[in-house]
């Protein structure tokens, strides 16, 4: 049995389905985020665990206890707020030793405890400061201090970040994983920011309109996602208008290049428009090797550098294609206006019909086969 | 320039309307002796052993009042924004009943209700039925005060970030919510502080030994210590106020700064 269990849990606000038979097991220490768009109920989820909503139905087990109908201030978890909460009314020392105070340790334990959490956040001289007195950045490292204090059982983050501006978003966030490796603390992460659930998670929980779309690492959800949504969601994806040529072996054409993904479109018939996904950083300049890849050709609308890579934007009939090239200060760039050829591998299209929900193990590199299956 | 002129101005209007009457009543009382500025009223009133007794009892009146209000009034408004906010406006609307309904049908339905029970036959129980009324009066100051502080911090997430930190109901109240509204609770309890002081109707239906009866009956009976009086009592007021602002400047100046 994991840490936390959370099995076939459902929420529903009158007729509005938050949440819809969400499962999961998370191992003791592991950090998983809930990466989703907004109202996809994700801080649903969150709160059912922080026990501040009850579930319709379902059962959230911590520890081997089953917690479903345990009161919030009975669970021992640590909640971070995106509005960071602290108590107005107390200095530093007093948020962070809130916890400890209710559990009625004793004095000199709680100002052990304090002074060791001030130094962990690195704020060591600001116990005696009020919260109106700290920048976003300190108040939320504070309110983190506050949650770990405890010794709780589970971190539990909403967004914590989202309210701080760009450059600390980035320090904290390494800081936030920093400490939970350094303590070990099983963490749910809940944010909307894939960049920011890609730097942090041991896993991923993909999240949209209250289901689950996939659970898997950030390798697995990046190179094998399970449904299109992953796929668009996680990283970013070029979509392709195509023409159906022969549905039996995956023929396509765009602008009358044909073209073929790795499976056949049996739900298709020939001249069905389709939309292929693929990512930019499978499309290549030069493909030249293996004569199974795919080649299209288009014109150059604009090329980006962004260091260590060149970001090209290629314009083929209505359908913009982005791809990603090393630099390589020994290449000769593509040059807006220019018309050139890519290549691809057949198998580096995600083709309609793979948006049934499945475990990233029985998924294939942005192919998928679901519909073969089915 | 004109446009410094105009708030000027308006002050200036609302200044003397307030000073003019405050300074006639003060001149009015420093001439009991004829032909001469004195403070012989003063003397007489401060003298009278029933003004000191007055004064306290209303003094008193006015704390319990204040502090049961507030026992009354923090929980529900918390509770009313926290759980059942659409419930605001119907809670709004009962704290507003003391403005429409008069003082005297307020105290007979008191007194109707209560009589044969040990509230209407002993002094203590007329006492406890005296603050209750009082507490009723305060509704729409103290409710009204109570809410704008609440909705200046966020409820919510502080009441979930102490639960989630093992807190229980009555210490969320004690120590988070009560300490962080506790300035716009003075400002409730100021106004409640000053109607008590100068409350008549009631206190004298009720036959209490409140201040109020006692600057009336001196009114009817004197001419020079009535306004002695009142200038006494304004100024006793406000350092009472001025001593509760004082009390309350620990809590103020934690909570005052930017968030
Ligand atoms: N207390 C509530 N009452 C009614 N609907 C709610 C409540 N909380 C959340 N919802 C609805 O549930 C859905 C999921 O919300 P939420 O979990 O906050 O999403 P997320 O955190 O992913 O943005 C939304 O459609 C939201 O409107
Ligand atoms: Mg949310």
């Amino acid at each position: 049995m994991s840490f936390l269990e959370i099995v076939h849990v459902h929420k529903r606000f009158g007729t509005t389905i938050a949440v819809e038979d969400f499962t999961l097991a998370v191992e003791q220490g592991e950090f998983i985020s809930f990466l989703g768009p907004s109202g996809c109920g994700k801080t649903t989820t969150l709160r059912m665990v922080a026990g501040f909503e009850k579930p319709t139905s379902g059962q959230i087990v911590i520890d081997g206890v089953d917690v479903t109908n345990m009161p919030p201030n009975r669970r021992n978890i640590g909640m971070v707020f995106q509005s960071y909460a602290l108590f107005p009314n107390m200095t530093v020392a007093d948020n962070i030793g809130f916890g400890l105070r209710i559990a009625r340790r004793p004095a000199h334990e709680i100002r052990v405890r304090v002074e060791e959490l001030l130094r962990i956040i690195h704020m060591p001289e600001f116990g005696r400061r009020y919260p109106y007195q700290l920048s976003g950045g300190q108040q939320q490292r504070v309110a983190l201090a506050r949650a770990l204090a405890i010794q709780p059982k589970l971190l539990l983050l909403d967004e914590p970040l989202s309210a701080l501006d760009a450059k600390i978003r980035a320090s904290l966030r390494q800081e936030i994983r920093d400490i939970q490796r350094q303590l070990g603390i099983t963490t749910i992460y809940v944010t909307h920011d894939q960049e920011e659930a890609m730097a942090l998670s041991d896993r991923i929980v993909v999240m949209s309109r209250g289901k689950i779309e996939q659970i898997g690492t950030l390798f697995e959800v990046y190179n094998f996602p399970a449904t299109r949504f992953v796929a668009s969601f996680v990283g970013t994806l070029n979509q392709i208008e195509a023409t159906v040529v022969d549905a039996a072996i995956g023929l396509l054409a765009v602008e009358g290049q044909q073209f073929r993904i790795a499976r056949p479109l049996p739900q298709h018939r020939s001249g069905d428009r389709v939309n292929i996904a693929i990512r930019p950083e499978l499309i290549a300049l030069d493909g030249q090797f293996n004569s199974a890849m795919n080649r299209l050709s288009g014109t150059v609308e604009d090329v980006t550098f962004l260091g260590s890579i060149v970001r090209v934007r290629l314009r083929l009939a209505a359908n913009r294609l982005s791809m990603d090239i090393f630099n390589n200060p020994h290449l000769r760039l593509p040059q807006p206006g220019e018309t050139i050829t890519v290549h691809f591998a057949p198998e580096a299209c995600l083709a309609p019909g793979d948006d049934t929900p499945r475990e990233a193990s029985n998924a294939q590199p942005l192919s998928a086969s679901a519909a073969e299956a089915a | 320039m004109l446009k410094r002129f105009w708030p000027w101005f308006w002050f200036l209007v609302g200044a003397t309307y307030f000073l003019v009457p405050l300074y006639a009543t003060l001149d009015f009382s420093l001439r009991a002796r004829r032909g001469e500025l004195s403070f012989a009223a003063y003397t007489s009133v401060l003298n009278d052993i029933r003004f000191i007794e007055s004064f306290m009892f209303s003094l008193q009146t006015a704390l319990a009042t204040i502090v049961v209000s507030a026992i009354v009034i923090v929980p529900t408004a918390y509770w009313v924004q926290l759980r059942l906010p659409r419930l605001r406006p119907v809670i709004e609307f009962f704290t507003l009943l003391p403005f429409v309904v008069p003082a005297v049908v307020l105290v007979f339905s008191l007194a109707r209700t209560y009589s044969r029970t040990p509230l209407t036959d002993s002094r203590e129980g007329l006492w406890v039925l005296l603050v209750g009324s009082y507490v009723i009066l305060s509704f729409p100051y103290m409710y009204r005060a109570v809410d704008t502080g609440l909705r200046s911090i966020n409820i919510h997430d502080l009441t979930e970030a102490a639960q989630s930190l093992g807190a229980g109901w009555f210490t969320i109240l004690t120590r988070v919510i009560f300490p962080n509204i506790y300035v716009a609770l003075l400002s409730g309890a100021f106004i409640t502080f000053a109607i008590v002081m100068g409350e008549f109707t009631i206190a004298a239906l009720l036959a209490q030994p409140a201040f109020g009866p006692y600057m009336n009956r001196l009114a009817s009976s004197k001419v020079y210590e009535p306004s002695a009086l009142a200038i006494i009592s304004f100024a006793l007021t406000w350092a009472a106020i001025a001593a509760i602002q004082w009390f309350g400047q620990g809590a103020q100046a934690r909570v005052a700064g930017p968030r």
